[in-house]
This record gives C-alpha cells, structure tokens and sequence, in this order.
C-alpha cells in the first residue's frame, strides 16, 4: 500500500504535465541558461542525510547495477551546469541496507552537468522506495535529498541540484 | 460440542490473524532483510493483529469466552501488545537508527511514521492506566473513558500507520484486518457505552 498508486492515467497525466512543462520552460527560455535567473536553490529533504557515510568514493557502479540514478547539478542565478560537482548516492537496494558500505559509491558530473551512475535495484525499506544523494563537496552549500520512487517497479530515478554558494 | 455460529466466528478469527501473518511472513521483500529488520516488521503486524483480538475480549464477543475470563486474557494480550510494539520500534532502531530517531522526534519524512510514534504513545498510557488502575484507587469514570479514548487513539493511529506503508503485509490482508479491528474497536466502545459515566454525571 503506497500513497502514490500508478496507473495508466496517473502515467498519462504525469507524461503530460512533464511535456505541457518542457514546453512551456522551452518557449520561455528557461532551458536557456543566460536567461534562467529565476531558478531557486534545491533545499535538504527530511530524512536525507540519514545513513550517510561522508566521504563514499567515487565508483564505476555500485554493486552488480541495474538501476540507473540521473541527474543534474546546476548553480543558482544563471542555471549554469556545473561539472566535476560530486554526488554521494545510497540507498536500500537489492544488495544491501542504506547502512552497509556497499551501498554507497559517489560520482562526478559531466561537462554538462548530468550524472549517471549504476547501482543495485531499490526496494522498498522503511515504508518507501526511496533513495538518498547529497553534495557535500566543493564550494557549494552541502543537499541532502531523499527522493521517493513513484513506483517501487521503476529501474531509474533522476534528480536535480540546483546548488548555492557556500 | 461447540455450535456452527461459534466455530464460523472463532475460524473468521483464525482467518484474520493467520493470513495477514503468512502474507507478511513469505513477502518477498524479506530477501533483501536482515533478520533483525524481518523480526521487527512482523512484530508490527502481530500488534495490528491483537488490536482485533482486544476489544473482542473486552465485549465478551468469543464464544466459549466469558466476560470475566475475556477481561483477564484480555490483560495478557495486552501485555503481549505492548512487547510487540516494543519489539517493532526496538528492532527498527536497530536496523535504522536516525529513521526511527526522526520518527520519535516527529521530524520524519514519511507521513506514517508520526501516526505510528502517536498511536504507541497512547498504547502505552492505556496499559499504564490498567496497570495503576487499583493501586492509585482510580474511579471508574476515568478508568472507563480513559483507557476508552486511549486505545481509540491506538486503533485510529495504527490503521492510518498501517494502510500508508508500502511493506510486507498484502494491501487487501491489510486493509481487511484494518477494518475489523476498527469495526471491533467501534462496536465494544458503543456496546459498553463507554461515555455513559461522563453523560450520567452531567444529567
């Protein structure tokens, strides 16, 4: 029993509201970076930095994979991607606890700001599928963030920073 | 030789219990548990489960079962309630320490988790008040309503705990449980007429 049950319409409606979105955002310029000044911080989730292990390193993949974390890392004000800018990700997968080692590994983002790393499939734990990512190096404020899985069937998740200044 | 009306209530009974526990005891979300984390998550289930065997006790409504007898296994089904929640919180703790320390300190995510923290709390007054029931020489007018209100509280706040969290125990085992125990909990409260003391003193 989960509060968000996913059907064909709640897949219909959320397809729909991303497209009516990315089409708004694209008209007005908002993917345009020089023009993206509005763009607020990504605040700390409750929850988000439970578990966490400072200091995961940085790995090809966590365990034997099959589930993909996405995301972006962009700064506050202009929206410009940042790159190089480390993400911590764990969470409660098919190989192991939030707590055990194995289920953390980092990454770094891409040129364009994008990150993408491998991990084990996440299940259900503590009444959620969810999973936890942070920032917590560099010159930018440390986000803690604890994304919900809309269904615990999904094999990826994608998550936005928008990062401040320290 | 038990009639056919007590064996079809005694055998629903049986029914209520066992398959949520069987549900929950062969999920597969347990491959991917330890067995601190499985124990502790079926500790939860067996409490949800004796919040429809306790007003049965208390309205005297199993066959075989007398009002007097009702009341004392109703005392130790209590007591096994209380361990079980007991269990349950200790054995997330130990899976989990910050999940349960931010439920304890209503800072959690996850919106069941403060019904859950809510429901235990009353739980654990309403077996206090029976506890200190005679040695404190409480009357029967706050006895009655207290421990009444309290375990609604219980009944409310685990079924609302219950229905929200996406684990082990099967969505129809569960509501179906869930709604017997709220059933229960609601026809004992009306049957003994648990706020009569209140209105008897006002008239």
């Amino acid at each position: 029993m989960t509060r968000f049950t996913p059907n064909r319409r709640t897949f219909l409606v959320a397809g729909a509201a991303t497209a009516g979105a990315v089409l708004t955002t694209g008209a007005s310029g908002l993917l345009v970076p020089a023009r993206a000044k509005d763009i607020s911080p990504t605040q700390t989730m409750r929850g988000g930095a439970n578990n966490y292990i400072p200091g995961a390193p940085i790995v090809d993949r966590i365990g034997g994979g099959g589930f993909w974390m996405t995301g972006t890392v962009r700064r506050v004000g202009d929206g410009a991607p940042l790159e190089g800018a480390r993400i911590q990700i764990w969470a409660h997968t098919t190989e192991g606890h939030e707590r055990d080692e194995r289920s953390h590994g980092a990454t770094l983002t891409d040129a364009d700001g994008t990150f993408r790393l491998e991990m084990p499939q996440i299940v259900p734990a503590f009444g959620q599928a969810h999973g936890h990512l942070a920032y917590d190096s560099g010159s930018f404020k440390t986000v803690f963030l604890r994304p919900l899985m809309s269904s615990p069937n999904d094999t990826s998740l994608n998550v936005d920073f928008v990062l401040e200044p320290a | 030789m038990p009639s056919l009306r007590a064996i079809l209530i005694w055998g629903a009974l049986g029914l209520a219990i066992a398959v949520p526990l069987a549900i929950a005891a062969t999920s597969p979300l347990l491959a991917w548990r330890q067995p601190v984390y499985i124990a502790s998550g079926l500790a939860g289930v067996l409490a949800m489960t004796l919040l429809l065997v306790q007003p049965l006790l208390a309205g005297g409504y199993l066959p075989g079962v007398s009002m007097r007898r009702g009341r004392a296994v109703h005392r130790w089904v209590g007591v096994t309630l209380v361990t079980a929640v007991v269990a349950h919180v200790a054995g997330l703790w130990v899976t989990s320490p910050p999940d349960v320390i931010d439920a304890l300190l209503f800072r959690s995510p996850t919106p069941f988790s403060a019904w859950g923290v809510v429901a235990m709390w009353a739980l654990f007054a309403a077996a206090l008040l029976a506890l200190l029931r005679q040695r404190l020489h409480i009357r029967p007018r706050i006895w009655r309503l207290g421990h009444s209100a309290l375990v609604a509280v219980v009944v409310a706040g685990s079924v609302v705990h219950a229905m929200l969290i996406d684990g082990t125990m099967g969505t129809l085992s569960k509501a179906a449980l869930c709604a017997l125990a709220f059933a229960a909990t609601i026809k004992v409260l009306v049957d003994l007429r648990a706020w009569t003391l209140l209105i008897r003193r006002r008239a």
